[in-house]
């Protein structure tokens, strides 16, 4: 069985890889499984300098997934190369880097940055929910996209794969505003804009206010628009939004996705990548699929 | 170090007023849990979240936890009953130093922070020497809990809101009376209760340490949702946030932004 997948030249030895936000560093959950049995592991959102994030309450729960407004709490791109890349690279996986600006010039400088550091792929992060400056304002409109991608990928010496944000009227427009910019892969989708709200004290749970669904909830919405992008544009795309098990992995490849993120999955159980490519090895063995990379859009309609 | 062990129930208590009490057997984690330190349970399919429940026992391999029904996860949790096994995460966070808080410590507990404070206080008695003290408040009469259990291990003081049991006040009025007597705080419950608590130990100087709760996601320390406002440790005007999960749930009430 050949699960390796290949992402703009950078060779995963499975399609597993962590969301962006759910996994720290990986220092937390190395304790319960070796990190060298992912694909590749993407990293908490980076910023220029170290952020403290929003208030608590940052979470609420909500039927099959959670919203959240960490708000990109982090200790800067400064402390993750000394610090974190080199825990990292102790094991047999590819490290993707995600970064996020709140102006143009800040990507620039994020992507040259990072690009020069020992990271394998850079994920960059135009659409974050819980920021007040950038973040998921430069990922709603096409022009915008256009114009922070096509910056930051003269900078990048690292395939740059751009996040995108589900909380947009069509998401093949932004696909292919951000491939026609220069983005080496896609990957999709970030949270999608939600509230709660305390009917007891009338007031909203979160913070600030609105967060970020993710979790079950949300997957039937990122397997829809993973296949919308995967019929705009033939970029790598790497599939996430509410994956829990080796058969919902199977469905994103189906869609149209090359690689996969877990992510609140893992809030849940710790061992779900794990799970997950034992599900997805279950799954190519009872169907007799050979090569991972086959199953991508394979959706027979 | 934290493990996933699959537990069983082998006891269940209804204590009235949607309190209940599990005891499961945990001997992966309760052969290195410490007082102040938390499980973090999955409560059924329909609850995506774990759970974070304070440990209030461990005997050998079994570890009891108090819970309060307030959603659709602990009424889930309330169900269970013995050979039901649950989905744990523990030991998890960083639980009470105890050797700090000197020879007669006073374990504060509000509600349905009592629980974990018989654990802390079993500890300081058995593996610390001291001679401690409890201090524990509830809003009534019928929610009193564990009161011959701490009894056994010193003295307690039992206070309500309505004066229907001990004294007619608040565990903070309680520790004004009998300050003298502690050499340290360490304290569980609501937050009025534990900022009322550190401003005493503050004016004191006596060493406190606070259990604070805050919604969780992960439990371990990945996800960051938990935050709890901290001041900046250089003594500088401003916060910066700590995790309730990983960098406490107890912290000394000094660091913390009230």
């Amino acid at each position: 069985m050949d699960l390796r997948v290949n992402l703009c030249g950078v060779e995963l030895k499975n399609p597993i890889t962590t969301a962006s936000g759910t996994f720290g560093f990986g220092h937390e959950y190395h304790t319960f499984f070796d990190l060298s049995r992912l694909g590749g592991v993407g990293v908490k959102g980076l910023t220029p300098t170290e952020r403290p994030g929003n208030p608590a309450p940052r979470i609420a729960e909500t039927p099959s997934g959670i919203l959240n407004c960490v708000g990109l709490q982090n200790p800067g791109i400064d402390r993750f190369i000394e610090e974190e890349i080199p825990f990292l690279r102790q094991f047999d996986t590819k490290i993707i880097a995600n970064v996020s600006g709140s102006t143009v010039e800040e990507y620039e400088g994020m992507v040259e940055k990072i690009s020069d550091a020992d990271v394998d792929l850079i994920e960059m992060n135009i659409s974050c929910p819980n920021v007040k400056c950038g973040g998921m304002t430069f990922g709603t409109q096409p022009g915008m996209v256009e114009e922070v991608v096509g910056a930051a990928k003269k900078k990048a010496k690292k395939p740059l794969i751009v996040k995108l944000s589900p909380n947009v009227t069509d998401i093949a427009e932004i696909a292919r505003a951000a491939v026609h910019a220069g983005a080496d892969a896609l990957s999709l989708i970030n949270t999608l804009l939600g509230m709660r709200i305390d009917v007891d004290t009338r007031k909203p749970i979160l913070s600030n206010v609105m967060g970020g669904l993710s979790g079950p909830a949300v997957f039937p919405v990122a397997v829809r628009m993973v296949y919308q992008v995967r019929q705009a544009v033939d970029v790598p795309i790497i599939g996430m939004g509410g994956i829990r098990t080796g058969r919902d992995v199977a469905e994103m490849l189906l869609a149209g996705a090359n690689a996969v993120a877990i992510g609140t999955a893992l809030f849940a159980d710790p061992l779900a990548p794990v799970k997950a490519l034992e599900g997805l090895e279950a799954y190519m063995q009872s169907h007799g699929v050979e090569r991972v990379a086959d199953l991508t859009g394979a959706v027979c309609l | 170090m934290v493990k996933q062990e699959i537990c069983m129930v082998v006891y269940r208590e209804e204590r009235g007023n949607g309190l209940y009490a599990l005891t499961m057997r945990a001997p992966r984690i309760a052969c290195c849990a410490q007082p102040g330190q938390f499980l973090h349970i999955a409560c059924g399919e329909g609850n995506l979240l774990r759970r974070p429940i304070s440990i209030c026992n461990v005997q050998g391999d079994l570890i009891k936890i108090f819970f309060e029904v307030k959603g659709s996860g602990t009424a889930w949790l309330a169900r269970r009953g013995p050979r039901d096994v649950l989905d744990v995460l523990g030991p998890l966070g960083h639980g009470f130093d105890l050797p700090a808080l000197g020879a007669r410590p006073v374990m504060i507990g509000g509600g349905i922070g009592v629980p974990p404070m018989l654990y802390a206080m079993r500890a300081a008695r058995d593996a610390c020497n001291a001679q401690p003290s409890a201090i524990l408040g509830f809003r009534s009469r019928n929610l009193i809990l564990l009161q011959s259990q701490f009894e056994e291990l010193g003295p307690t003081h039992i206070c309500t809101d309505d004066g229907t049991s001990g004294v007619h006040g608040f565990v903070s009025d309680v520790l004004q009376d009998h300050l003298r007597e502690y050499t340290g705080i360490c304290a569980c419950g609501p937050r009025p209760m534990l900022k009322a608590v550190a401003e005493i130990a503050a004016q004191a100087g006596l060493p406190c340490q606070v259990s604070l709760e805050e919604r969780m996601g992960c439990g371990i320390g990945a996800c960051l949702v938990c935050a709890c406002a901290l001041k900046l440790k250089d003594g500088q005007e401003g916060v910066r946030y700590g995790h309730v999960c990983k960098d406490g749930p107890v912290f000394d009430a000094k660091e913390v932004v009230w």
